[in-house]
């Protein structure tokens, strides 16, 4: 199979533009009678609605929540990223393109990226005229702060909350869309299978989870904007219900996945407490604006530690490594996520990390207490502070920036961040792989398109931070209503599409007696049980560091585990009603099959590159070792039970020269 | 740790509730909520049905976590979502009672689940900006006040969890309403139409059969985000001067 990505020709600054000035549009008429799909409610998906809304066209849009306001976007916490240079530092679109290249280690496609730095900056107009109560300054003007692997201040936020800011503005746009009756809102309904006519994506099966049945709708073309498949690992940020199976479902009608293994794994969440865990929270990678990343010098000292003979504060300062300034000067504490995550794990390797399971590293906000404080009582007049009154001064103002999540801190862990350093570990948190789409954010199946993070487009092998949320939003607001254009206008002619036709009914058996099959196995094990094993075999085999022989072995696991899940769940309850553990054992039993494609990408990208690392290929630094010449591509997976198939899109780089990324 | 709980059992809507009694082993590190997840194990290795319960972000955000554990929404911690809930603030040996947010607007789906569409409906009725994709000014353009800003930003943070309408004697989703009416007209892009939002969503609420407000101020002391009751006070400031001093209503 050919993958065309469809790129429209030009210089890339004007790509877009041009491509938006002889699109082929669909008139107010007709826009009337077509009807969209929109599966997901986050930032990607809420926008997408609303503004299609907006436009005109007819949308059916689709939640497995109770209200799409709960989508995991909400959770989001450090920022947004926009080429706005308004600190007036040097930022352009082009810095933000070249950024978001290089942070990805060039395995993006540069037309895609060039067009989000491009609507980056509409999407703060529009966030702002919304309402979201962007952080300001003094003046009256928007704020920012920094995030990793830049060295310009682009972020926008709201506190440490700028996904639930921006998810409820979205909500809001899609809330009065629905009110005006241009979007019919389907709460509570997952969807489970795909369906093609003609080859041709015209609609979805959606489980009512109130009722258990499975229902049919029909449409003229299907978005997806289901986020990402993290909880693949168990253990992640995502939330308890993030999950792969509309994105899977529809690998299974013949999309394909791309870059699978591409996992970022972030670098400061909050470590692992127990064996009873059922997830992980992020620290948002704002608090490295300010705090300083460190363990001790000597093995002892960490031992003493772990043992709780020791604690931070016993540790002087020449006897601590602040190991990401050392190594990494020009980019310090804010290198992008895979490096800090990496660094993480050999401190920890080498026997330096500081909690009981010595699994952790400090992230410390003295330094910043203290110089705040000092400017502090400078502004305030205050002469000759002394050092308490410094401290009380500092502790304010990093309470003013960070309170929410030193608040989250200490409720999970009762320790004081304020008075001692955090203990941090990375943890799971973005998936940069996806379902393959071209230009047009539309898949191989026509009438398909992707968004957000269930798409693969943007974020090469490792996403910045604070660009999740401006790639929701840019697909969503500014290029979707656009893109879905060449698609829908050749449509015009095609009647209402009718949810009757056999194809429908086929994939609405089909749907059902996969739920029966699940709840028919009556096992003796747990889905939980099942979704915890599968977990510890991706991060064992699968997370940050990589080995052929592991991936190997890993693979072989996952299809063992696979056929044991098919003999001995056990699903209480029946089809038909309301049934959360129904609901897990479909989601687990596409993780189950996705997993072992995840391993096969890992085993088959012979390279270390952002997210992936194969210890095999390392500089002597430790650094990731790309092969540009054999590994520029995007690696898109074709579904088999028995050997799944990969297919490439080969990746230029006509703008950007490849070479070596270094934040030394 | 031992812990006994008294959950609240109800398989459907129209059928009875009632306290059911299990005996759970916890560790004091574990959220509320993790804690739940053991007694559902338990169940299901006995193969019987789990307790459903909302849950999602498990990081105290998204608003689905809903649990009234004894007699208080969201549990005996202040500014605490149930997630955030740590068994930390219990002692070995408790009986815990565990049941679903009261109100005639949210009713009962199964167990601990409960239906909060009539808060969508809330904010279908005018909790947003009317401003389509595009349409939008530079972001700079509007200077707004520092403190306004940080005013509109307390009441939206608001997460839709529906504590404060099971708090409320009187089942009323007045600080739900008031905080985003306080949000959008602090802010100048939603000052346009405050008037006409108010008065809608104010009319929703009544719709959905949501109590009145008789200031007891327990919405207030149980919202897990600690939202002010100073935005009801806007709210109905701006209610009255809508409904008295404009000519146009809804």
């Amino acid at each position: 199979m050919e993958l065309k990505s469809n790129i429209p020709e030009g210089d890339i600054a004007t790509k877009w533009e041009n491509y938006r000035g002889k699109m082929e549009l669909v008139a107010p008429n007709n826009k009337r009678r077509l009807e969209i799909i929109v599966v997901g409610t986050g930032l990607a998906g809420a926008s997408a609605a609303a503004t299609f809304g907006e436009l005109g066209y007819k949308v059916k849009c689709f939640t497995f929540h109770d209200s799409p306001r709960r989508a995991h976007s909400i959770a989001a916490q450090g920022g947004i990223n926009a080429a706005k240079n308004y600190q007036n530092d040097g930022d352009s679109v082009y810095r933000l393109f070249y950024d978001t290249v290089k942070g990805g280690d060039y395995r993006s496609r540069e037309a895609n990226v060039h067009r989000l730095a491009e609507v980056s900056r509409n999407i703060i107009d529009q966030c702002v005229a919304q309402g979201v109560p962007f952080a300001r300054e003094y003046g009256g003007l928007l704020a920012n702060r920094s995030f990793g692997g830049v060295q310009v201040s682009r972020t926008f936020y709201a506190r440490g909350q700028t996904g639930q800011q921006l998810l409820l503005g979205a909500y809001q746009a899609l809330s009065r869309q629905i009110s005006l009756g241009n979007v019919e809102m389907y709460n509570r309904h997952e969807m489970l299978d795909l369906v093609k006519v003609d080859g041709k994506a015209r609609g979805i099966i959606a489980r009512n989870m109130l009722t258990g049945k499975s229902e049919r709708f029909a449409a003229h073309c299907v978005v997806l904007a289901t986020g990402g498949y993290g909880n693949v690992f168990y253990l992640s940020t995502n939330a308890m219900g993030s999950n792969v199976t509309a994105a899977w479902r529809a690998v299974k009608k013949g999309a394909l996945m791309a870059n699978p293994c591409y996992t970022q794994i972030h670098p400061t969440c909050i470590p692992v407490s127990g064996e009873y865990q059922s997830k992980l929270t992020l620290m948002s990678e704002s608090l490295r604006n300010d705090g300083r990343v460190w363990v001790p010098n000597k093995v002892e000292d960490a031992k003493a530690i772990q043992a709780g003979t020791k604690t931070a504060l016993d540790i002087p300062e020449a006897d601590r490594d602040y190991y990401l300034e050392r190594r990494y000067p020009a980019f310090g504490n804010l290198v992008p996520r895979d490096v800090a995550s990496r660094a993480a794990k050999v401190a920890c390797d080498e026997g330096k990390g500081v909690s009981k399971t010595g699994l952790a590293v400090y992230l410390d906000f003295a330094a910043a207490i203290q110089r705040y404080g000092k400017s502090s009582a400078i502004s305030k007049g205050i002469n000759n502070p002394n050092a308490d009154k410094i401290i009380e001064l500092g502790e304010a103002v990093v309470k003013e920036k960070y309170g929410n999540l030193f608040q989250m801190y200490e409720k999970i862990t009762a320790e004081n961040p304020y008075k001692t350093p955090m203990k941090i570990f990375p943890a799971v948190h973005y998936t940069m792989g996806g379902v393959w789409v071209d230009y047009h954010l539309e898949t191989n199946v026509p009438g398909l398109f992707c968004l957000g993070e269930a798409n693969f487009s943007d974020h090469g092998a490792n996403r910045l931070g604070a660009s999740a949320l401006m790639q929701g939003l840019a697909d969503g607001y500014f290029v979707i209503p656009y893109t879905v254009g060449p698609f829908l206008s050749k449509e015009i002619r095609t009647p209402q599409i009718s949810a009757d036709s056999p194809e429908f009914l086929a994939a609405e058996k089909e749907t059902n007696e996969k739920l029966e099959r699940l709840i028919k196995i009556q096992g003796n094990q747990s889905v939980e049980s099942f979704h915890r094993r599968l977990g510890k075999i991706m991060w064992d085999y699968c997370g940050m560091a990589r080995n052929a022989e592991g991936l190997k072995k890993g693979r072989q696991m996952i299809r063992d585990l696979r056929a044991e899940f098919y003999n001995d769940v056990f699903v209480p309850g029946e089809v038909n009603e309301f049934n959360p553990e129904l609901e897990k054992a479909s989601r687990v039993a596409d993780f189950l099959e996705l997993g072992e494609v995840m391993m096969l990408d890992a085993l088959d990208r012979n390279e270390s590159c952002g997210g992936h690392f194969r210890e095999e290929y390392a500089s002597e630094g430790g650094e990731a070792k790309r092969n540009d010449e054999d590994y520029a591509y995007v690696a898109a997976w074709e579904w088999d039970e028995i050997e799944p198939k990969v297919h490439k899109e080969h990746l230029e780089f006509k703008d950007i020269e490849l070479k070596t990324r270094s934040y030394k | 740790m031992k812990i006994h709980l008294k959950v609240w059992r109800q398989r459907n809507g129209e059928s009875k509730g009632y306290l059911e009694d299990h005996q759970v082993q916890a560790d004091e590190h574990m959220s509320f909520l993790e804690m739940m997840d053991v007694l559902n194990e338990n169940l299901v290795s006995k193969k019987e049905t789990p307790v459903a319960f909302e849950h999602d972000c498990r990081e105290g955000i998204c608003g689905s976590c809903n649990m009234v554990i004894n007699g208080q929404p969201h549990g005996p911690d202040s500014g605490t979502t149930t997630c955030q809930l740590h068994m930390r603030s219990f002692k070995d040996g408790d009986t815990i009672v565990v049941e679903p947010w009261r109100a005639v607007a949210f009713p009962v789906i199964k167990d601990l689940v409960v239906d909060r569409s009539s808060f969508d409906r809330i904010i279908q009725a005018g909790g947003y900006v009317s401003v389509n994709t595009g349409q939008a000014q530079d972001g700079n353009a509007i200077p707004i006040e520092k403190e306004r800003a940080s005013f509109a930003m307390n009441a939206a943070e608001c997460i839709g969890c529906g504590a404060c309408v099971a708090a409320c004697p009187n089942a009323s989703a007045m600080l739900f309403t008031a905080a985003k009416v306080a949000h959008l007209g602090t802010m100048p892009q939603g000052e346009v139409e405050q008037s006409t939002r108010v008065q809608s969503m104010v009319k929703q609420m009544d719709l959905e059969g949501f109590g009145m407000c008789s200031n007891t101020g327990a919405c207030e002391a149980e919202c897990p985000k600690e939202i002010s009751i100073t935005n009801i006070a806007l709210m109905n400031r701006q209610y009255a001067g809508s409904v008295l001093g404009s000519e146009k209503s809804v």
